[in-house]
């Protein structure tokens, strides 16, 4: 086997760009749709009208009890069955991610809102500003400062996530290097690269985040 | 100008507020005091319906705070309030923090509302700190942003709760130096405090609470030469005692 190739990777490493794309397509898609779907159930939590905000509760509860894989294969059987006509794994997949994520999302969302002092609220308003107003103008902004680095966490997570996917068979980062790996039988070259390629990411994005953390503290 | 009538308030069992009736007349100064816990504060968050309360009638220049068609924003925007821990928006400049509900709620427009805080500013002592942020300025300073957000919106009435408690000591009198401009300026104002000097100087009557009743409501002299009631006395016997 002799030492360390790294011209196996050079070799793979326009099929395993391809992975790489997958990976960054199907976070940045995840990641956008989850969030709006979290924002919105974490103001369905926050609502007045009981039903509502247990029903929004049960959703997030039971989302988070499960398994990420487990909801991955659940999407992929049960969608085309549900919409009678076939979806490409990617679209199951991304399904599946989105209103996994949504359930996290929201939850750091709602904390978010929850950690701004009641007492802004109460200014807000008896300035004269509506509720909607108070939200927008004075609640949300420290609510989105406050979340910003668990948001960007999770996302992280997120993106580890993504290799997943292997399991409906998609080409994703991982996968395109284990398919090079065993073609070439080159599997420690190959590895290594992607636990090298998945540090960088994550830690440079982690720095990111402190920096943040830092700049947008109240 | 504000009147209220037979107040009560219950959180669950609790009785907050007991058979409330007062009125403050324009131009009126009316200091609220009493041990913590005897409802005064909870009393003025009613008079701007920041709490609600389940019996009697509360009216603020004749609109009825509790009535269900009551636009309870547009009232609120005509009375100014003044927290204990000033809840200046932290992600907002001192002059932001002015002018924001000048241009949501009353519609000025950007140089309007402006020029309003730079003068306000000004007149608190704070020109120099328009562009700082409520976390480079101290409490005084704060809680003096937080009077000119209030008065910004040219209210009827000023209502201050506890005002000076969150203050260091060398930072209340400076507080206290913008409020007593403002009483003899002929503000409407009902105000929360245990700054009994305050209360000499300015007030036109001491209202005393204790356990969510109003035990006293008399004119100043009145109050500090005989507290008719036994529970005020000892109340002041106690605050003006060092």
């Amino acid at each position: 086997m002799g030492g360390f190739d790294f011209d196996v990777i050079a070799r793979g490493a326009p099929f395993i760009w391809g992975g790489m794309l997958l990976t960054l397509e199907l976070t940045a898609l995840a990641v956008t749709g989850g969030l709006l779907l979290g924002i919105v159930i974490a103001l369905l939590r926050l609502s007045p009208l009981k039903p509502v905000s247990w029903l929004a509760a049960f959703y997030v509860n039971f989302l988070r009890s499960m398994p990420l894989i487990l909801v991955i294969f659940w999407f992929y059987t049960l969608v085309p069955k549900m919409i009678g006509s076939s979806i490409s794994g990617f679209q199951s997949v991304l399904i599946a991610f989105v209103l996994f994520e949504a359930a996290y999302y929201s939850e750091i969302i709602r904390a978010g809102i929850a950690s701004v002092r009641a007492g802004q609220i109460s200014a807000a308003m008896a300035l004269g500003l509506t509720r909607l107003q108070a939200m927008r103008y004075v609640i949300l902004p420290q609510a989105i400062r406050n979340m910003i680095p668990v948001l960007l966490t999770q996302s992280i997570i997120m993106l580890q996530d993504t290799s997943l996917v292997y399991v409906v068979g998609l080409r994703d980062f991982l996968t395109t290097a284990e398919i090079v790996a065993n073609r070439d039988n080159r599997p420690i070259e190959l590895y290594t690269m992607v636990a090298v390629v998945f540090l960088v990411v994550c830690f440079s994005l982690s720095r990111l985040v402190g920096r943040l953390r830092r700049k947008y503290s109240l | 100008m504000i009147e209220l009538k037979n107040v009560d308030k219950w959180y669950g069992t609790f009785h907050v507020l007991d058979n409330c009736t007062m009125s403050i007349a324009k131009g009126e100064v009316v200091v609220i005091c009493g041990p913590s816990g005897s409802g005064k504060s909870t009393l003025i968050k009613c008079v701007n319906g920041l709490e609600p309360f389940q019996k009697g009638i509360i009216t603020v220049d004749g609109v009825s705070v509790g009535a269900r068609e009551t636009n309870l924003p547009k009232l609120r925007s005509r009375i100014g309030m003044v927290f204990q821990n000033f809840e200046l928006f932290p992600h907002m400049t001192a002059a932001q923090n002015i002018v924001l509900a000048q241009q949501k709620v009353l519609g000025r427009d950007q140089a309007a509302a402006d020029t309003k805080a730079l003068a306000l500013l000004d007149r608190m002592g704070l020109a120099d700190h328009a562009a700082k942020y409520p976390a480079q300025l101290s409490g005084g300073q704060q809680q003096r942003v937080a009077i000119a957000r209030a008065l910004a919106m040219d209210p009827i009435a000023m209502l201050f709760d506890e005002p000076t408690s969150a203050l260091d000591p060398e930072m209340i009198s400076e507080v206290l130096d913008v409020m007593v401009a403002l009483a003899e300026e002929g503000m409407t104002m009902a105000v929360v405090t245990h700054e009994m000097g305050f209360a000499h100087k300015v007030a036109n009557r001491v209202v005393f609470m204790d356990q969510g009743a109003i035990v006293e409501d008399a004119d100043k002299d009145a109050f500090f030469g005989t507290p008719r009631s036994e529970r005020a006395r000892l109340f002041l016997s106690k605050i003006l005692r060092h």
